[in-house]
């Protein structure tokens, strides 16, 4: 009887301990999470999306709506393509509205900012698989240096 | 001034003599015909006293380590509006450095202690003696499956180390200072990489586990049998198993991330 009860104890103990190994391996070095609660996908094309990254938080005004889940390149001049579920909470987007890609701080982590667009007759609401048109891509710290360069030397 | 040679001589021929029979030590109950059938009940009661008992205390200090990290590293990094670098200053932490030395040091003062101090009192009370009067070895039965249990038992609980210590930087970063919950994982997950950072902290508790376990097997076995002398080995035993770690913790650091 006692030996049964140590080898479920040992068996217990190995398990947990390769449990751990999955835990750091998938949830802290890779892998997926799932966003809690019904969600619906968008998608927005990029010139440029800095470095933005899959789960990065999709932000109305500074409150998290939903995470970038998937980023390719997409059509003949390989354009980021970024898809991203937004909460079902919040599904009354108009096709006018606009993402942005900005970081959070000087040093801080780059997320998506929705701007919801006007609403009228004329406009429909955005729903599950659509493309959001108007995008601004990041701002690339380069590109903005030359730029500023090229525009002195204008003077 | 003879006396003073004599006493260099002494010390060097002990500590040679130590290490040499050590290595004999590790031979002949590493090396020889394995006997499943004899040796798998001993090997798992050795698994149940080495690595299950020492769970509790694993867990508890890496969750409180995972935490303070969290908490430490938060105000810092709030300074410079990147906390949201919180997720991989705690992974990268816990599985290069804290999850494998924290481990060994814990490991060392918990089973090692109790490995010398056993073996020890074997030895006091001849029980090896009597076990080599009926033909048993005792380097297999008694010291083999509990080198086997410690090899195995303290990478895993370094791996719980570091996954309940990560999970606990999450509780407090994510859960109570208001960290970014996707972007906590994002980060973490785009700065730790498997082989580098998992795969080299494996590596590095596997080393700290052969050298905690052989630290206390070897006292325990030398120990001189009387309750001053393990009492000696056992003491000996935490702190030169300790002092291993944490030098051999620096050149495998210099020789994985150094270059």
């Amino acid at each position: 009887m006692e030996s049964r009860k140590t080898q479920l104890w040992v068996g217990i103990f190995v398990v947990l301990g390769v449990l751990a190994l999955f835990f750091i391996a998938l949830r802290a070095a890779s892998g997926t999470m799932t966003t809690s609660g019904e969600t619906y996908t968008l998608y927005a094309k990029f010139d440029n999306i800095g470095s933005l990254k899959v789960r990065s938080p999709v932000k109305v005004g500074g409150v998290v709506v939903g995470r970038v889940t998937n980023i390719s390149l997409t059509g003949d001049y390989y354009e980021p393509l970024v898809e991203m579920s937004i909460s079902k909470e919040y599904d009354e987007f108009s096709e006018t509205s606009s993402v942005s890609v900005l970081t959070s701080g000087l040093l801080g982590e780059q997320y998506l900012g929705l701007q919801p667009g006007f609403i009228d007759d004329s406009v429909s609401m955005l729903e599950d698989g659509d493309s959001i048109t108007d995008t601004k891509s990041a701002l690339v710290l380069e590109n903005l240096i030359g730029q500023f360069l090229f525009s002195q030397g204008n003077d | 001034m003879s006396q003073f040679f004599e006493n260099v001589g002494r010390r060097v021929l002990d500590s040679v003599a130590g290490i040499g029979f050590a290595l004999a030590m590790f031979v002949s109950a590493i090396i020889g015909k394995p006997q499943p059938r004899k040796s798998w009940p001993l090997f798992i009661k050795q698994m149940y006293v080495v690595g299950v008992l020492s769970m509790v205390i694993i867990i508890v200090s890496g969750l409180f380590i995972g935490m303070v990290l969290g908490l430490q590293g938060y105000t810092i990094l709030v300074d410079y509006g990147a906390e949201q670098s919180l997720g991989p200053m705690v992974a990268l932490s816990l599985l290069r450095e804290l999850g494998p030395v924290v481990t060994g040091l814990l490991f060392a003062g918990r089973a090692g202690s109790a490995l010398t101090a056993e073996i020890g009192l074997m030895k006091a009370t001849e029980q090896l003696s009597s076990l080599e009067m009926m033909a048993v070895d005792p380097l297999r039965r008694v010291i083999a499956p509990r080198f086997w249990a410690g090899l195995i038992s303290m990478p895993l609980l370094a791996l719980m180390f570091s996954a309940v210590g990560i999970y606990g930087g999450y509780l407090v970063g994510s859960g109570w200072l208001g960290v970014d919950e996707g972007a906590f994982w994002s980060v973490m997950q785009s700065a730790v990489d498997w082989r580098d950072d998992l795969l080299n902290g494996v590596i590095k508790s596997i080393v700290f586990a052969f050298v905690v376990t052989w630290i206390a097997l070897y006292k325990g076995y030398r120990a001189v049998p009387t309750s001053a002398g393990i009492s000696a080995a056992t003491t000996s035993t935490v702190v030169t198993a300790s002092l291993a770690v944490l030098g051999l913790d620096f050149i495998l650091t210099a020789i994985m991330f150094g270059g």
